[in-house]
């Protein structure tokens, strides 16, 4: 089961470090980890994109990382409404036949080439994993040179469907 | 004008000092008097600020000693064992002391020195990333990176090592930030909005416990090392004798409940008491305090107290459900919870039934050795410790045979005088705890029992001993060989005995002699008897060397992958 989980915490030296280690020392399988500072440079918020086998495993993942001693919140977005994004840049090689092909190809997905040499194009994407991969797996049939991706970040939605599972664990 | 005046004045009036300096003002700020180290070229400044002081320190010869003293020390008195150590190898040698005090919730801050900040990341003389490597094993770890962070730092390693569910805090500290100069500050109080331990339960899942327990037919309570860090053995003595309510321990909750009182089933778990392991396994309501079903205590998950609603109260959130699905979750300090549920629970369910079957299995099933003839028992030899100390000393162990015949026959029925390795099972950690809790509790006997193997490991401590005349009692269960690995090969490996038999062992007591200790051999019943009870009268170290039979095993037992409930040795 993929879950999505945001964890706020203090901008302290090592604290990164600190979370994967205790995910690694727990077994649980990191697909994505983003971090970047929120409004006070003093808080980060981390976006980790994780498997988890059941909600008991799921459970102990959020406890133990609340139980940091720099972790501020801890939440499951997983079952919320939310925004998710990742940005995805993706070098594509190109002849002077598959360029203007390449620029259709990308119009749907509102992505855009931001470079341009003789023999390839980078593109840049922007949008929830699907998205991303939908158009990687289009464009790979003309040769794709490199590709970097930032892994996800989210935030739950301004508006929340009414009720979620509140009784779902023992205790947070 | 004038504001501006008394501001200079005032700044003025800031005394500046070193790091060093500040941490020895920030220790005895937290009351600390008595530090366990070893000096080296990253401490120097801290060693020099500290022979200004009038603070104890305990000088181990080898840094592991260090520690596990620190961890004696905190077992006994509840308060944070201190330890400093240079940088490098001084630091690395702490690591197994600081896993063991992780795993068995002990509180201790421990000081390690480190390389400059100007080399830090060059792999300069004596560094090692000390932080890196103790990040998963500590509750939370520091490197100053400005020498006027320090005291702040310095008191929220303490608030965080003592409050809570335990454990150990770890500062490095750059050579250049304790001998750089700042200003001595530290806020009032510590403020870490991460960090808010629960201690209150919450009313309605206690309510719920009061209710299982009103209903309950079957219950049983299992008490661990979190009711002695709490203190909270009258209250759980008071909820088993009102509701007649079986009370078994995990080993490390051993003295959590008199070990003679009727409602006592014994240790559960891996040597467990079969009585205390039936318990578990037929109750219908099971009530862990302070316990973190660890392995050696559940045996196979698939088996164990299946029938049971299980409620868990503990500190740790985080230990609720990790292991055993509960019923009943309850986040909060044992002390306050069952006080709370002494309150709230007026009425009991009928357990006549079952504290008669219980109490049946625990004459018809007892604890057995064989008693034959010549040759010292190791079983006997506890039964006399507890004797001759009348079941007063403070008990240190090892781990091995000895550590678990020492739970099975001491009979523990006071609180924090049974200090051993339970979770990480550290072979070497017993001999140098005794020293640290002989510093934290000098009034009552402290004996170290220890196998002839895991002596071997931090014996270099009789240093401190032959220098403080501390009056230490050291047990060596002498079976010639690592009698816990011998077991298993008899058991699980065809008596295939790779590497564990040593019959070639040092001298002892000519080892003792050459620390300048007083030591003997032991061999009958009749010499433990006699010599323990000498030792114990000259208040001044002593070594026995107790040559025990050489092929006894640990029972009962439950088999690796085994359910709690299918012991085997529990008959002759
Ligand atoms: C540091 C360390 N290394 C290895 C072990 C594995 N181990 C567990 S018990 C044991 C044998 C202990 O022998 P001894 O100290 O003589 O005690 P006995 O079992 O004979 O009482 C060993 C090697 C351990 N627990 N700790």
């Amino acid at each position: 089961m993929r879950r999505i989980i945001t964890a706020t915490v203090l901008n302290q030296s090592g604290v990164l470090n600190r979370l994967t280690g205790l995910l690694t020392k727990r077994q649980f399988n990191i697909e994505s980890i983003t971090v970047g500072h929120s409004d006070d440079p003093g808080i980060s918020k981390i976006t980790i994109v994780v498997q988890v086998e059941d909600d008991r495993k799921l459970e102990q993942l959020l406890k133990q990382l609340h139980k940091q001693i720099d972790v501020l919140k801890v939440k499951d977005l997983t079952d919320m409404a939310l925004v998710a994004r990742e940005l995805a840049l993706i070098k594509v090689i190109t002849t002077p036949d598959t360029r203007s092909e390449i620029k259709v190809i990308i119009e749907p997905f509102r992505a855009a080439i931001i470079d341009v040499s003789l023999e390839n194009v980078t593109i840049e994407v922007t949008g929830d994993n699907e998205k991303v991969e939908a158009l990687i797996e289009l464009l790979r049939p003309y040769g794709i040179k490199e590709i970097s991706r930032t892994g996800l970040t989210a935030m739950p939605r301004g508006t929340q469907k009414t009720v979620y599972n509140l009784n779902q664990f023992s205790i947070i | 004008m004038k504001a501006s005046w008394v501001a200079d004045e005032e700044k003025s009036k800031v005394q500046m000092m070193s790091g060093a300096d500040m941490l020895m003002e920030a220790l005895e700020k937290e009351g600390v008097d008595v530090l366990f180290g070893y000096p080296g070229g990253a401490v120097l400044p801290i060693y020099d600020a500290l022979y200004k002081k009038n603070i104890r320190h305990i000088l181990t010869r080898h840094e592991q000693g260090a520690i596990h003293a620190a961890q004696g020390f905190a077992r006994v008195t509840g308060k944070a064992g201190v330890v400093i150590a240079t940088s490098g190898p001084g630091a690395t040698n702490l690591v197994t002391g600081i896993a063991d005090a992780m795993i068995d919730s002990l509180p201790l801050v421990i000081f390690t020195g480190q390389v400059a900040t100007s080399v830090i990341g060059t792999d300069a003389f004596q560094e090692a990333d000390i932080v890196g490597v103790t990040m998963p094993i500590t509750k939370h770890n520091y490197q100053v990176r400005r020498v006027e962070d320090l005291p702040g730092i310095v008191q929220e390693a303490f608030h965080i090592a003592q409050t809570g569910r335990p454990g150990p805090v770890l500062v490095d500290i750059p050579k250049d930030i304790s001998t750089a100069l700042g200003a001595f500050s530290t806020p009032k109080e510590v403020t870490l909005p991460g960090y808010q331990p629960t201690v209150m339960p919450n009313l309605l899942q206690v309510k719920r416990l009061a209710d299982a327990i009103a209903t309950a037919k079957k219950p049983v309570i299992l008490a661990g090392a979190g009711v002695l860090f709490a203190g909270a053995e009258n209250e759980i003595l008071t909820l088993a004798e009102q509701h007649r309510i079986p009370v078994a321990n995990t080993l490390l909750g051993l003295g959590s409940f008199p070990s003679d009182h009727p409602l006592f089933l014994g240790m559960a778990g891996m040597h467990g008491t079969y009585a205390a392991n039936i318990a578990l396994h037929e109750c219908d309501l099971l009530i862990g305090i302070g316990a973190r079903f660890d392995d050696r205590l559940t045996g196979d998950l698939n088996h164990f107290a299946k029938k049971a609603a299980v409620a868990h109260i503990d500190i740790d959130p985080a230990e609720i459900g990790k292991n055993v699905e509960t019923l009943i979750p309850i986040v909060g300090c044992a002390k306050h919870t069952v006080s709370a549920l002494l309150r709230e629970s007026t009425s009991s369910g009928d357990t006549t039934e079952w504290v008669y079957h219980l109490s049946e299995l625990k004459s018809s099933y007892p604890l057995w050795y064989k008693k034959d003839g010549e040759t010292l028992k190791p079983q006997r030899l506890l039964e006399i410790i507890h004797e001759e100390t009348k079941g007063e000393a403070v008990i240190t162990t090892d781990v091995g045979q000895h550590q678990m015949w020492t739970a099975q026959y001491y009979g523990f029925s006071k609180p924090n005088r049974w200090v051993t390795s339970g979770g990480l099972g550290t072979m070497g950690f017993g001999f140098p705890a005794a020293i640290g809790a002989k510093i934290g509790n000098p009034e009552l006997p402290v004996v170290a029992v220890t196998g002839d193997g895991g002596f071997q490991m931090t014996l270099q401590e009789l240093s401190v001993l032959q220098e403080l005349k501390l009056p230490v009692i050291i047990v060596i269960v002498n079976n010639q060989s690592l009698g816990m690995v011998r077991q298993w090969q008899e058991i699980f490996y065809e008596e295939r005995y790779s590497q564990s038999l040593i019959p070639v062992q040092p001298d002892f007591v000519k080892l003792a002699a050459a620390y300048g200790i007083d030591a003997a051999v032991v061999t009958t019943e009749e010499d433990a008897k006699v010599k323990l009870a000498n030792a114990l009268e000259s208040n001044s170290p002593f070594l026995l060397d107790c040559r025990v039979t050489s092929d006894e095993n640990v029972y009962p037992m439950i088999a690796p992958g085994k359910g709690i409930h299918q012991m085997i040795g529990v008959k002759p």
